[in-house]
């Protein structure tokens, strides 16, 4: 590996062993006999984390210095805790403002962890090196001033990031131009063109062969970390410090924490620290010169825990910079005794058993075979992850993704959560969560009381939105009630009640962030992408309007539009659909910006449009009723939503296209009486079919040809049934006279038929709307010859059962009240006598 | 017995999409007959044979190959993936690229070959079956022409053994009136055979694959005696897994084979492309006058058709459902050549929305019910606001209604 590294830089030869021979032999004495030892490792490298296992029993030193915050030093003993299980990490936070956050995450499997861990087993002391966090906090602060990367994996997490590779940079950057990526350099010399899998090979599969003596290993282990020193030193000669400014202070930190370090324990100390750092922490230098890069740094008060970590969150595609992209095949690598090749193989069958699909000893044997016998072909010591998974799909999953996904999501990143003594400090969610408790003059206590916020008051706003976030992280403090008074869309019920449990959630919730709005902004985008039902993500979308989660909603909206886009009930969505819609104008009230979840809710519109019609058939009279709900309840959306002032939505275009959808309903042959029926008079109150229209439509559906059920479930959808429909046929003088005019169009010997379908629906009618409605057919307002059906009555005459003409000077009184209730654009008497 | 077996596909096209196009249309005739008389013409062939057409290439590879060969290989499985993915020997010497796809593909393919599992290659129609296993066959065994062609005709004798019925009557039964098929021939001489279309070979035909695929042998009982395999037989299989009317492999006969799927086209660019190409070649033979251009419409066809198969539009910003064809590359060549018969004959000779919708439509809707609602519901919900897409939309609400 040493040649490929100095084969790689243009360094001389010549210069380039000097170099690492004054690096191994920082005091010039005689490397691997006595310290101090600079271990350079891989964060979360499992390769790594063996080899200074073994280099550690071997050499035994007196103290060990990890890279990492020295606040932590008295934090260091939990790690030796029976109920401390890595994944976990090191959280430092601004105590005044826990928003400010970095994290030192520990697998089973880093380097740093195993060192810990063999320090505290054998009593030796262990102490954290790195630049303090009260500095990194304070200085992070100013980057993000300056616009800098605000991920809250930075810290040694940023230095972690450049270390684990990335393979987008270039791998032989201008020096001093772009920020070095040292693994991509020594990677691209030996001729490899993904860093991560030169290090496997170079240094991860390398420990593990494990039969020989265990000095042979230690010896090795110290070999290649002599080695790999060297490298890194070839590489700080060519680039200097690529790049990483701030790099040059934390090192002399560094140096100084280990002149300390050996002034208080002789050279017998091991130091643990990225590779990268390996040539600096060698170089001497005097200590008034670090010291006077150490001063005047910004200070901030911090306070540091232990909280739990997960590998999800270890993974790289959660986001954190050093993230690895397989935790779970790391920690398979380093807690395997031998052959994990097979190990693993017959952990994916296993899984893939459970799962239900049938996989033989037969397949792992051949998985194992074609793993091996590829990773020959590609030239590769030992078969790594990529070739494990060709070989799984090839042989295990006969060539499909899908099962592999399910091993990507189960094993290679895997699920494995970490725990932390109840003896860690407190979470800053927790400060957070005290903190927000008295700003807002809202303490828990654990007795049951309900509490009513007017949503128009700050402070009551304020609280409103804590709990919601809290119900959120599933810290149930409250829980909504019904409203005790008034139905008003700016008042809120809530039963509080403070169980001590809950501490133990918010503890657990500190996984999700470091205060209560990006904690619950944080459990808001999970729980979208996990969310199964569209109404489940509705709810959440609804939720974080409430929550005034806006940060979270984007994510929200998008898992909403996919799960309706691949929804293939139209049921689900026209459910959906109200509560989206309602979400709208619910952001309008509270001015959030809703230009995405009214594009959502358009786009869901048009899916229902679509649906609809052919939904609409094979129904029996449950599902005719239901989907009747449906498309009144759509009805209304839709209407809502082209009244919305969003751009996103073309009003008048989306009226139209339902009506369409009404009118293909209304005449669709196979769709149930009851839901034709309401399609129908639907589109009568819109106006789109007039009298005529609907008259031929009524003659159709209660024709002789129709049968009887069908043709009253026609007149009950018409009418409305039961609740209300009566009343309206009272007051709706047009409708009435529609009715009037088919029925007196029944020819007389069909008469006896049609009779028993009008009594079922009229008889379900309240006996006093039976009896006025008797009475205003007695009276017979129209007399013979009076204006055909489809005639407007004009104003003037008299409708029936009411008085002739208006009497001007009631009315006036009427319509100033009117004016004051409705407001001044409502033009009185506009009311289309219609529900929607 | 033939020695030349002319496939009747035209593979002839790099990444080999929609090759199979024609060949699925022959596959039912394609009897014994047929191809004695293909061989008796001693002219040069139509489409020479992958290890004639590139015998430069393998005969340059194998001279400079020093890597470990497995027994009665021509070339070591690292030249096999260079002769299929294309590179530059250290003589100067360049291979092209026969497979454009994933390295990993060719690299798993050629792996399986090297120990004792069979290969199996699924994929859609158009991606390059067929293209690949003849290549494959070439680099490892110079001999492609190992191939047994599966319809739903193809008798047991095609994968075990016939017989010289006037032998068998005159001499009675013996090794001389025994007519050895591909796959026999291939384990005596170690060699590697091919199967096409292995799902349209009725099941009880499949199940003789069994027992030569795990006990390498071949027993004929008439004779008393077997056929042992030596090393270096190795059988190819192709099938499509998608289509109707196909017959499932029973799970004895998968776990026998090592399956590589073969993708479509990754990019939109590289999909074009093989549909331009391939609609110009068929143009040509069908005697189509020349379009000016048609590459707008050619290019809404491929998105169209990524779209719905892939179930997401290219942006990748809104999902859509994906409706129960398989909306292959072969298929959008279908179409734009449709399209442009449409559009010479009838129309004004430029392919316009109008010559595709009513194609685009039945290639999409194989389902009346549920495919009709996912149409729609993609023409509504992505065609509609797309930009410059109104006459498409038009068109296809058109011979929707």
């Amino acid at each position: 590996m040493t040649g490929d590294g100095t084969n790689g830089g243009s360094v001389s030869e010549e210069k380039e062993k000097e170099r690492g021979r004054a690096m191994r032999q920082p005091e010039g004495r005689q490397a691997g006999a006595q310290g101090p030892w600079l271990f350079g490792v891989r964060h979360h490298g499992p390769g790594s984390a063996r080899s200074v296992r073994a280099a550690l029993d071997a050499v035994q030193p007196g103290a060990v210095l990890i890279e990492g915050p020295p606040e932590a030093d008295e934090l260091a003993h939990l790690a030796a805790d029976m109920d401390m299980r890595p994944p976990v990490a090191l959280l430092a936070h601004a105590t005044d403002d826990p928003g400010r956050s970095a994290f030192w995450p520990f697998a089973e499997f880093s380097p740093e962890w195993v060192a810990l861990r063999w320090a505290l087993d054998r009593g030796v002391p262990v102490h954290f090196i790195d630049l303090p966090a009260t500095h990194t906090l304070a200085l992070r602060a100013g980057d993000e001033a300056e616009g800098d990367d605000t991920d809250g994996t930075d810290g040694t997490g940023g230095d972690k990031a450049e270390e684990a590779g990335n393979e987008e940079q270039p791998p032989r950057p201008h020096p001093g131009a772009l920020r070095v990526d040292p693994l991509a350099v020594l990677a691209d010399a030996a001729g490899y063109d993904d860093p991560e899998r030169w290090w496997e090979d170079v240094v991860e599969h390398r420990g593990g062969t494990g039969a020989g003596a265990e000095d042979d290993a230690g010896e090795a282990a110290l070999a290649s970390f002599r080695a790999l020193g060297e490298a890194m030193g070839a590489l700080r000669e060519e680039f200097g410090d690529g790049g990483h400014t701030r790099d040059l202070v934390r090192e002399a930190h560094m140096r100084v924490r280990l002149k300390a370090a050996r002034k208080e324990h002789g050279d017998s100390v091991a130091v643990i620290c990225g590779a990268w750092h390996v040539p600096a922490l060698a170089l001497r230098t005097t200590l008034t010169a670090d010291r006077a890069l150490l001063k005047g740094l910004p200070k901030v008060k911090t306070g540091l825990t232990w909280v739990p970590w997960t590998h999800r969150r270890l993974a790289r595609a959660g986001g954190y910079g050093a993230g690895i992209a397989s935790p779970g095949w790391y920690g398979h690598l380093f807690s395997a005794p031998d052959r994990p090749v097979e190990r693993w193989l017959t952990k994916v069958a296993g899984l893939l058993r459970e799962e239900g699909r049938q996989v033989s000893s037969a397949h792992v044997i051949e998985a194992v075979r074609l793993a091996g016998a590829l990773a020959t072909l590609r030239g590769r010591p030992l078969a790594g992850l990529t070739e494990t998974t060709d070989a799984i799909r090839s042989v295990l999953c006969e060539g499909s993704d899908v099962p592999l996904a399910l091993i990507e999501d189960r094993l290679t990143v895997g699920d494995v959560l970490g725990e932390v003594p109840a003896a860690a400090p407190a979470v800053p969610l927790q400060r957070d969560l005290e903190r927000l408790q008295r700003s807002l003059r809202f303490k828990p206590e654990a007795a049951d009381r309900e509490i009513d916020l007017d949503l128009r008051k700050e402070n009551d706003a304020a609280r409103s939105r804590l709990l919601h976030r809290l119900s959120l992280l599933r810290v149930d403090w409250g829980t909504p009630a019904a409203a005790r008074s008034g139905t008003g869309t700016f008042r809120e019920s809530w039963r509080l009640s403070w169980q001590p449990e809950l501490a133990v959630r918010v503890a657990e919730a500190g996984v999700w962030g470091t205060t209560v709005a990006s904690a619950a902004t944080a459990k808001a985008r999970s729980d979208a992408t996990s969310a199964t039902h569209l109404a489940d993500i509705t709810a959440l979308a609804e939720l974080c309007l409430r929550a005034e989660l806006s940060e979270a909603l984007p994510d929200v909206m998008r898992a909403l539009a996919d799960r309706a886009a691949l929804d293939t009930d139209v049921g689900h969505l026209a459910q959906a659909l109200p509560a989206l819609v309602r979400s709208v104008r619910y952001g309008d009230v509270r001015g959030t910006d809703t230009a995405a979840l009214a594009e959502v809710a358009a786009g869901l519109a048009e899916r229902v449009f679509v649906g609809l019609p052919p939904a609409c058939t094979g129904l029996d009279a449950d599902g005719a009723r239901e989907l009747r709900r449906q498309i009144e309840a759509v009805h209304t959306a839709v209407g809502l939503l082209a009244d919305t002032a969003a751009a996103q939505v073309d009003g008048a275009g989306l009226r139209q296209r339902w009506r369409a959808v009404l009118r293909n309903i209304a005449d669709r042959e196979s769709a149930p009486g009851l839901v034709r029926g309401r399609a129908v008079r639907l589109l009568l109150d819109e106006g789109t079919l007039d009298e005529d229209a609907v008259a031929r439509r009524m003659g159709l559906a209660l024709s002789p040809g129709t049968p009887p059920p069908d043709a009253a479930a026609w007149i009950e959808g018409f009418l409305g049934g039961a609740a209300g429909g009566g009343m309206l046929l009272v007051h709706d003088e047009r409708l009435r006279q529609l009715l009037d005019t088919w029925l007196a169009s029944v020819p007389a010997t069909a008469f006896t038929d049609v009779l028993p379908l009008l009594r079922r629906t009229f008889s379900a009618y309240e006996s006093g709307v039976r009896r006025t409605l008797g009475e205003l057919v007695r009276r017979g307002g129209r007399a013979a010859g009076s204006p055909a059906p489809g005639t407007e009555a004009l104003p003037g005459t008299p409708a029936d059962g009411f008085g002739p003409g208006l009497d001007p000077e009631r009315a006036d009184a009427v319509t100033e009240v009117l004016r004051h209730l409705l407001g001044d654009l409502v033009a009185v008497g506009a009311g289309d006598g219609g529900p929607g | 017995m033939s020695v030349s077996v002319e496939s009747g596909k035209d593979v002839g096209d790099v990444a080999g999409a929609a090759a199979e196009q024609d060949g699925q249309r022959g596959t039912g005739e394609m009897g014994n007959s047929n191809k004695q008389q293909a061989e008796s013409a001693p002219q040069e062939a139509l489409r020479p044979h992958a290890e004639t057409a590139f015998a430069g290439e393998l005969a340059a590879l194998a001279a400079q190959d020093d890597r470990p060969r497995p027994a009665r290989w021509n070339l070591s499985p690292w030249a096999v993936a260079t002769y299929l993915l294309g590179g530059t020997l250290p003589d100067g010497t360049v291979i092209t690229p026969k497979y454009v796809g994933p390295r990993r593909i060719v690299e798993v393919a050629v792996t399986t070959l090297a120990t004792d599992r069979a290969l199996l290659l699924l994929g859609v129609p158009g991606t390059a079956k067929t293209w690949v296993s003849e290549h494959l066959a070439a680099a490892v065994s110079g001999d492609s022409t190992l191939l047994v062609q599966g319809t739903a005709g193809t008798p047991e004798e095609a994968i075990r053994y016939g017989w010289n019925y006037a032998q068998l009557l005159a001499h009675g039964p013996s090794r001389d009136a025994l007519v050895p098929s591909p796959v026999m021939r291939a384990m005596a001489d170690g060699m590697t055979a091919r199967v096409e279309e292995l799902t349209r070979i009725p099941a009880d035909v499949q199940d003789t694959l069994i027992t030569i695929l795990s006990e390498k042998t071949l027993p004929i009982p008439e004779l008393g005696a077997e056929v042992q395999a030596v090393p270096g037989f190795n059988l190819i299989a192709t099938a499509n897994d998608r289509d109707r009317g196909v017959n499932e492999l029973s799970s004895a006969l998968r776990r026998r084979f090592n399956t590589v799927v073969l993708p479509l086209p990754e990019s939109v660019q590289a999909e074009v492309d093989i549909v331009s190409r391939r609609v110009e070649q068929l143009g040509r033979s069908l005697d189509l006058p020349r379009l000016p251009d048609g590459t707008e419409e050619i290019l809404r066809v491929v998105t169209v058709f990524r779209e719905l198969r892939g179930g997401v539009t290219d942006d990748g910003r809104t999902k859509v459902k994906s409706p129960s064809g398989t909306l292959s590359t072969a298929e959008a060549i279908s179409v734009v050549t449709n399209g442009l018969a449409l559009a010479a004959h009838f129309g004004d000779g430029v392919l316009r929305p109008t010559d595709v919708a009513a194609g685009i439509l039945g290639a999409v809707v194989r389902d009346p019910a549920a495919d009709r609602v996912v149409w729609q519901e993609y023409l509504e919900t992505v065609v509609r606001e797309r930009d410059g897409w109104k006459d498409f939309y038009r068109a296809c609400r058109e011979v929707s209604a």
